[in-house]
């Protein structure tokens, strides 16, 4: 069954949202959108050091996803402006890495798959890839979750119940460098942001809780995962693109509940 | 460390930067009394209350605490990113869960109804403040710790949450450490007042502290309504250079 690469996708985009649910409520809730594109686009980069040492694109992702991500914690705690920052971080990690890939003459390198994905083509060892680094980073989130959530509150009221929100948000970097890795083969790296923020806007409209908040971005990001592809398969589209396009409908959709009580 | 004492701090130095915020603070508080730190703006009174329950990392000196203290602490403000649903009852369940008997009991001491399932965006300043000191009350602390806790809401709001506090320790037996700038509410409700303004100017009970000539030179001209009420209202040490303001002054000193 697995032999069809229409279910493969369908699997590869199912795992990715449910990755990316949890982590893009933490984006939306503390503000991290820049956040995410930074160690994003940072991927790009990972990817051409990967090509150019010859390892494995998953490892050079997650290495310079990471190293973005703890860059722009430590600086922004020093009190950089934290906006422009990022901004500078984000577009110049990905023009470095365009620039790198170029250099990479020897290799024929499809770029266009690691910008806006390339989800049709995930192969099973892909897969495999994917729901493991799924499965770690929901069991991470999962055993944090409630001293990730004190101290994306306030990390004060954190610090008074003895947790420490300096390494809480560690481990948040490391969770976003992780779903960074398994993202770019599914949306690519200018578009995991979108799969990230996306449908946690949209369940913002109908939750109630952080945690119901999480598991409808979950459901909404299959979802659209699932439209994008079926979007994609009837009418001849960007598989990537055409799921981020599903998902802004639903976010277009849950306007219509919001409510004074939940905005 | 003496067995009544519950936190103390010895020689603490903070910097922010280049600019020392605190100086050779040495204080400790002992198990069930109400200790209050006044001060003017940017004395360092947060910055104090922060570093005691660790957010802030002190420069010199250190900080001891009794074994296994467990401290509530109420901030100054929370703002709820407005991208995070969140229920009282949830709130007050983070990070530690706590039985739905125990959350209305808290909420009941603060003085609130059964409103956990409302959203916090959905509350009043004054129901706001009560959640967070619900909150602290449920990890049932050895020392509450409050930081302008009365900010934003108006003079009777303020001295019912005064009032509630006071309650709450003595039903529950807990110390309270508190920064205000309410001089008059909060000198009467003290059992020892710190005076800070980077470093401690003087300390010792309400009374000492009112006629320190360090308080004075703090206090004593520039927010001389506060103090004119704390006078008149306990009716000695009459300054005649400066007569006691009527209210509407004395709300703008504050």
């Amino acid at each position: 069954m697995l032999d069809d690469f229409m279910i493969r996708a369908a699997l590869a985009g199912i795992g990715t949202a449910l990755a990316a649910a949890p982590l893009g409520c933490f984006v939306v809730w503390r503000r991290m959108a820049y956040f995410g594109d930074a160690t994003a686009h940072a991927a790009i980069l990972g990817v051409a050091l990967a090509l150019a040492l010859e390892v494995p694109i998953i490892g050079g992702v997650v290495v310079t996803a990471l190293t973005m991500g703890l860059t722009v914690s430590a600086l922004s705690g020093r009190g950089f402006a934290t906006d422009t920052l990022l901004g500078v971080l984000a577009h110049s990690a990905l023009a470095i890495g365009l620039v790198a890939v170029s250099f990479l003459s020897g290799v024929r390198v499809d770029l266009m798959s690691y910008l806006f994905g390339d989800i049709l083509a995930v192969s099973m060892a892909d897969l495999a890839v994917i729901w493991s680094g799924a499965a770690i980073i929901l069991a991470l989130v999962a055993l944090r979750w409630s001293a990730l959530l004190t101290s994306t509150l306030s990390p004060d009221l954190a610090r008074a119940s003895g947790i420490d929100s300096r390494r809480e948000q560690m481990i948040l970097t490391l969770a976003l460098a992780l779903t960074i890795a398994i993202a770019i083969k599914v949306v690519g790296a200018l578009l995991i942001s979108a799969l990230l923020l996306i449908p946690a806007a949209t369940a913002r409209s109908l939750a109630r809780t952080p945690e119901t908040m999480a598991l409808l971005a979950a459901l909404l990001g299959s979802a659209a995962a699932l439209g994008g592809l079926g979007l994609s398969y009837l009418a001849d589209t960007p598989t990537g693109p055409s799921i981020v396009c599903v998902a802004t409908g639903f976010f277009l959709i849950s306007l219509l509940f919001r409510t004074g009580e939940n905005g | 460390m003496n067995g009544h004492v519950l936190i103390a701090a010895e020689g603490l130095e903070v910097r922010r930067g280049s600019h020392i915020a605190l100086r050779d603070v040495d204080l400790s508080i002992s198990r069930g009394e109400i200790v209050t730190i006044v001060g003017p703006n940017g004395s360092g009174k947060s910055t104090l209350l922060r570093t005691l329950i660790g957010a802030i990392t002190p420069s010199a000196g250190r900080i001891r605490r009794a074994e296994g203290l467990r401290i509530g602490y109420v901030p100054q403000s929370l703002h709820i990113e407005p991208g995070l649903p969140m229920t009282v009852a949830r709130f007050l369940n983070l990070p530690v869960r706590h039985s739905k008997t125990r959350m209305q009991d808290a909420l009941h001491r603060a003085g609130l109804p059964d409103l956990e399932k409302r959203q916090m965006s959905s509350l009043s300043g004054g129901q706001f403040q009560r959640v967070l000191l619900a909150r602290a009350l449920l990890d049932q602390p050895d020392i509450l710790m409050l930081d302008e806790p009365t900010q934003g809401l108006d003079q009777r709001g303020s001295a019912d949450f005064y009032r509630q506090i006071e309650e709450v320790r003595q039903t529950l037996g807990c110390a309270v450490l508190m920064v205000s700038h309410e001089l008059h509410v909060v000198m009467s409700a003290s059992d020892r007042v710190i005076c800070l303004n980077g470093h401690v100017c003087c300390s010792g009970t309400p009374q000492v502290v009112a006629t320190a000539p360090e308080y004075r030179a703090l206090f004593g001209y520039g927010t001389k309504g506060a103090l004119a009420l704390y006078r008149h209202t306990h009716d000695h040490g009459h300054d005649h250079d400066h007569p006691a303001p009527d209210h509407h002054e004395e709300e703008s000193a504050l």
